[in-house]
């Protein structure tokens, strides 16, 4: 019974490492970028979110809620005055100066917020918990888990189902004749980079509600991320979620067996997926 | 006033010129054909028309409007639309997906649009021109090319040459543009699929698009031309009505003076 529910933590850990790795795999899988501060940003909007916690009160939903238009707008300035002009042909610059924005981006929060750690309450939900069968399981990783579903099912709906998502799948594919079509790339990109910050937002939520923070662990978030979004398959958002969940399931394993083997059984996993599915689970199209 | 015109039209890819003022018109109602041989720089010309090669603003005229420099969307939106060599189809997107976004972007009000106009940007460029005859639609793409109908949900990369085509002319159709620019439609087509895509011509030209086609095909270009222009190594050698110039001229102007 114990292994079953040592699996069940690990899917609903999987929710998490999804959310992380949502926003990323967007954006690569729409113009190739990927965005090496993707965990400060993720940080970054934990510390917007607690900001609006313990200045105007709000609960920590109401004040994911007032965040995510924000950071839709942060993304979206990013993308279109920054990040735009690294594009191209050469992967280096867009590496290069994501980099330096997670450098930038830790630094200031440390500034701002010092290196203390910090938590958003959630007040009685923190501790809440469901018998489900056999397994007890918290109602917050529950939450996130579904939260992790919903956003990846709206994310397919916004990609498969929209005009926004029809120019998204077209600029992807051949951003010269998508502009042939009256699409105007740059735009397509930050407007993609605005959803994907609103998709960090939600992240941000459930990181800073389910564990410290302070302005150092970006990176360790993005690293988890990368291996849910590149064990998925490059620009699957189904296989991101697939991803998230192998990673999940692999550490609280791992964990079960000897607590020290948590994080390396995760890293583990990752490789072991990439030996046998080089181009990961459920790679997309033709590229 | 010409619909378009070039003037002195120079285009560049780095160092290498590959047009060296090119000069030429497209009345309203017309169908005018450029030929010329592999690398004479027809391509070039249809790209720089569309805005995909940005030349000086004064060097290409529509209704008497520098659009030169202006980006691709943007002359797009204006109502040229182009059907570009080799098709280029989107694979992610299916039959109908393909045409339909080749009609949703052209009412120049999307988020970006109304913030250029409201920062003064772009506005002028746009005004008056955001709307064609409207008479494309799914439908009457459809009924133009039945066989995509039946084909709407494949990819569109999963069909035949020729039916991939008839797409990437749906797809510009799809704008209601008034200047069409066609290049290459019949390159790698069967002879009786070339007929079947160049039937379409005069119901195109019926929905009030005036057309420029780029072939390498003389005996096409001349069957559906008002006018036809020859390009050579990146210049017009040869302008005329296709009942007034012989082939011998035609000749001179396709391969130069000393293939003769
Ligand atoms: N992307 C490019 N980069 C460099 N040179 C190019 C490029 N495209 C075309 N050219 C050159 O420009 C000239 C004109 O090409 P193009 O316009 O494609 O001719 P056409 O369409 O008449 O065959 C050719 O010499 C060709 O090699
Ligand atoms: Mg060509």
């Amino acid at each position: 019974m114990i292994w079953v529910d040592t699996i069940v933590q690990g899917v609903l850990l999987g929710g998490l490492y999804a959310l992380f790795a949502a926003g990323l795999s967007l954006v690569f899988g729409i113009m190739r970028l990927v965005n090496l501060a993707h965990g400060d940003l993720i940080v970054m909007g934990a510390y917007l979110i607690l900001v609006l916690v313990t200045a105007l009160g709000l609960g920590p939903f109401l004040a994911a809620l007032v965040a995510a238009p924000v950071m839709f707008l942060i993304g979206w300035s990013l993308q279109k005055f920054v990040l735009n002009r690294t594009l191209g042909e050469d992967i280096l610059p867009p590496l290069l100066v994501t980099f330096g924005l997670s450098i930038v981006l830790q630094n200031v929060l440390l500034e701002g917020f010092s290196a203390d750690s910090q938590r958003i309450s959630a007040g009685a939900l923190e501790t809440a918990s469901l018998a489900l069968g056999p397994v007890n399981v918290g109602v917050m990783p529950l939450m996130t888990f579904a939260s992790a579903v919903l956003v990846i099912v709206a994310l397919n709906q916004i990609f498969y189902r929209t005009a926004i998502g029809r120019a998204f799948r077209a600029t992807s594919d051949d951003a010269v004749t998508a502009s042939l079509m009256g699409i105007r790339p740059g735009r397509v990109f930050a407007t993609a980079t605005g959803i994907a910050m609103v998709v960090v937002t939600i992240a941000a939520l459930y990181l800073g509600v389910r564990a410290n923070f302070d302005p150092s662990i970006g990176p360790a978030r993005l690293i988890y991320a990368f291996e849910a979004v590149i064990i998925g398959g490059l620009g699957s958002l189904w296989g991101t979620l697939a991803g998230g969940i192998i990673i999940g399931v692999a550490q609280t394993v791992g964990a079960a067996i000897n607590p020290e083997w948590q994080i390396l059984a995760g890293h583990v996993a990752f490789l072991v997926v990439l030996l046998l599915r080089p181009r990961g689970l459920f790679p997309r199209g033709s590229d | 006033m010409s619909l378009l015109e070039t003037h002195g039209l120079t285009a560049f890819y780095g160092d290498f010129q590959a047009l060296f003022g090119v000069d030429i018109r497209l009345e309203r109602g017309e169908t005018v054909a450029i030929i010329g041989a592999n690398g004479a720089g027809k391509t070039t010309l249809m790209r720089s028309i569309a805005g995909v090669l940005r030349n000086a603003p004064g060097m290409i005229r529509h209704d008497g409007a520098e659009v030169g420099a202006l980006p691709a969307d943007t002359v797009m939106k204006r109502g040229i639309a182009m059907v570009p060599e080799g098709r280029r189809l989107f694979p992610s997107l299916s039959v109908e997906e393909n045409l339909v976004i080749g009609g949703q972007h052209k009412g120049g009000r999307d988020f970006g649009d109304r913030l250029d106009a409201m920062l003064g940007r772009g506005a002028a460029t746009l005004a008056a021109h955001a709307h064609g005859s409207g008479y494309w639609t799914l439908e009457t793409v459809y009924a133009l090319f039945p066989i995509l109908e039946e084909r709407k949900d494949n990819p569109g990369t999963a069909l035949s040459g020729g039916q991939q085509q008839m797409v990437a002319i749906g797809r510009a159709l799809m704008s209601n543009p008034e200047v069409l620019l066609c290049d290459e439609i019949s390159l790698g087509l069967a002879p009786v699929v070339i007929k079947d895509i160049y039937a379409a011509l005069p119901k195109i030209k019926e929905s009030g698009a005036s057309v420029i086609v780029v072939e390498q095909d003389i005996g096409q270009a001349l069957k559906v031309a008002d006018r036809v222009y020859c390009m050579m190594e990146g210049r017009v050698t040869l302008e005329g009505r296709p009942g007034e110039i012989g082939r011998e001229a035609i000749h001179e102007a396709y391969f130069g003076a000393k293939a003769q």
